[in-house]
């Protein structure tokens, strides 16, 4: 237990993502890495504060839209694209969450939910998203203007840094005093209004942090696979996020990547052939699975393993 | 055709009883889940995933096993109701003590397998199911022309509705389940069989969505989505009405269904958004719902 909380231990993980994509096709990486960095943001509000939003594929599909739209138009460099997509996403989530966090519980589930089905039938109707075509042949672009990303080890570089900035402002602000009032909302609401915490305040500023951070996320996905489609805005996107962070497990700093490599390891064995069709019937098995079975996810079970054997 | 106030009346007619037969369909699904979530205080994901399976055993019955419309306008609830029982029994009731966030992801995995089994089974096209023949034809009602299936689903609808608001807040039966929604403890030590009336709740909610299936297969074409984006518009009602009163629930869900169809009429690039432009509204200006009960 010792071991993993060292900083020998990220140096490890580190250095081995440095090296992995000489063994491991990069696209399947960066995706692992986008779609971990989107569930580590989707924890931020289900694990440390305890909202279950069943709408992050919005911020997701904005930050793609928004990066897509300009890097296809305005011929901005890419860390300019992704840092208006972030931004984008940051202001929806504002108006989202100032919505939503009125309602608790179940009922913010089902708000969060309507809220990013009407964004949907916005992006279905919109004439800048070209609609059931998505964006396509979105141009990498040259990061700072003179590194070409259209060659995949620099791309895979470039989101692995997006990554572990996304990832480091996670984990800093879940081992910050900010996070200290999260997890003590999470644990007792009441008590913390008690305390005169104004929790609304600090569930909004989670959500607009994670609604950031989701948008990161898709806004590097849309420059990775050179994309953007309805599918990222679509209710299964955000069902989808939430069976990442539940098989990782939620509440747990790597649950989330791990759950977005088992999740997307799935999709690609599944995608494409016969097997195809199978895929939501397994995606809805592993569901069940988990919540009857399984609530701690994988990196839960594994942290109460190690504490109870070592 | 004549116009007053630049106003088409027949097109617009046209638009509200759309709009009715769609309030018709929000009314029993959501009345569904406001039972549900009286006892249970879950949301159940899976209750548009049952509307189409209702709408397949319909369909189903039809083609294979020679089941009229009206056996299958009986049948089929209690078919559904039966497998929801199923699923509270063998699924929600071992982790109904964990937190409640758990029971509405199991329900949403639920519905994921099942609409993945219907379009792995029977391909993702919408399969066509002729009105039954005692309800084809059109009434003439003087200032518009009535599709009888179409008034026939609202006459249903609304009977249904209304009886299940007379079973709970009238009769005994009602009150029981009004005792346990309060206080189901409180209700066990008075001898009732609270996790059995927890289990018929759950069918009968569930029946609900079955029996909207069966009435919806005729007018929409029968495929294994048609559930999935209902239930979200569903649930944008449910958050408007607030789910503290089985009234609020019918009320609200055949009044968006109107006001969707006149928008439809008025400004139809906004009839698919319209809804959640309501709850939108609601939540700034009552944000526990119209008819909530919750602070």
């Amino acid at each position: 237990m010792e071991f993993i909380k060292s900083n020998k231990f990220n140096i490890i993980l580190i250095a081995l993502a440095l090296v992995i994509p000489f063994g491991v096709y990069p696209v399947f990486l960066m995706k692992v890495l986008c779609f971990g960095l989107f569930a580590a943001a989707f924890n931020l509000m289900l694990g440390f504060v305890g909202m279950l939003s069943f709408g992050h594929a919005a911020f997701l599909a904005t930050g793609g839209y928004v990066t897509g739209y300009l890097m296809s138009n305005a011929d901005l460099t890419p860390e300019l694209g992704i840092l208006c997509g972030t931004l984008a996403s940051a202001v929806l989530g504002y108006l989202f969450g100032s919505l939503s966090v009125k309602r608790e519980g179940i009922y913010f589930a089902m708000v969060t939910l309507a809220l990013s089905q009407l964004l949907f039938f916005f992006f279905l109707q919109a004439p800048f998203t070209e609609g059931e075509n998505g964006l396509q042949g979105i141009p990498r672009g040259k990061l700072f203007g003179f590194i070409d990303l259209n060659n995949n080890l620099s791309m895979y570089y470039f989101v692995l840094a997006v990554f572990l900035l996304g990832f480091w402002l996670i984990y800093r602000s879940v081992h910050s005093p900010f996070g200290q009032v999260l997890k003590a909302i999470r644990e007792n609401e009441p008590r913390a209004i008690s305390l005169g915490y104004s929790v609304r305040q600090y569930k909004l500023m989670a959500f607009v942090l994670s609604a950031a951070l989701s948008g990161l996320a898709g806004s590097t996905k849309a420059l990775v696979f050179q994309l953007e489609s309805l599918t990222d805005a679509h209710w299964q996107m955000s069902g989808e996020v939430v069976l990442m962070t539940l098989v990782g497990g939620m509440g747990t700093i790597f649950g989330p990547l791990v759950g977005a490599a088992v999740v997307v390891g799935i999709e690609n064995f599944f995608s494409g052939g016969e097997l195809g069709t199978y895929i939501h019937i397994i995606m809805g098995l592993i569901f069940i699975i988990c919540v009857l079975a399984f609530r701690n996810g994988i990196v839960g079970e594994f942290n109460k393993f190690v504490k109870n054997n070592f | 055709m004549d116009t007053i106030l630049g106003i088409n009346p027949v097109a617009l007619f046209g638009q509200l009883l759309v709009g009715l037969i769609n309030g018709s369909f929000y009314a029993l699904l959501s009345l569904g889940l406001a039972i549900i979530f009286g006892l249970l205080r879950i949301i159940n994901f899976a209750q548009g995933a049952l509307y189409m399976i209702g709408a397949f055993l319909a369909w189903l019955g039809l083609e294979y096993w020679g089941l009229s419309y009206g056996w299958a306008l009986l049948i089929v609830p209690l078919v559904v109701g039966l497998f929801g029982i199923l699923i509270e029994r063998f699924l929600i009731r071992p982790i109904a003590h964990e937190d409640h966030l758990y029971s509405l992801l199991l329900t949403f995995g639920v519905a994921l397998v099942l609409q993945g089994v219907f379009s792995h089974v029977f391909g993702s096209s919408g399969k066509p199911y002729s009105i039954p023949e005692f309800l084809q034809g059109v009434a003439n009602l003087g200032f518009m022309y009535l599709p009888i299936y179409r008034g026939w689903i609202i006459v249903v609808s609304l009977l249904v509705c209304f009886g299940t608001w007379w079973a709970i807040e009238k009769t005994k039966l009602g009150a029981y389940l009004r005792a346990g929604t309060e206080n189901a403890r409180l209700l066990q030590a008075f001898g009732i069989n609270v996790p059995l009336m927890v289990t018929l709740t759950f069918g009968f909610g569930v029946a609900l969505a079955g029996l909207a299936g069966v009435l919806a297969a005729p007018i929409y074409s029968v495929s294994p989505d048609m559930g999935a984006n209902l239930l979200i518009v569903v649930f944008a009602i449910v958050v408007i009405g607030g789910m503290g009163s089985i009234g609020g629930a019918i009320i609200t869900g055949i009044s968006m269904g109107v006001i969707e169809g006149l928008t439809k009429y008025f400004y139809p690039e906004a009839s698919n958004t319209i809804i959640f432009m309501v709850m939108v509204v609601v939540l700034l200006i009552k944000p526990a719902g119209l008819f909530g009960k919750e602070v």
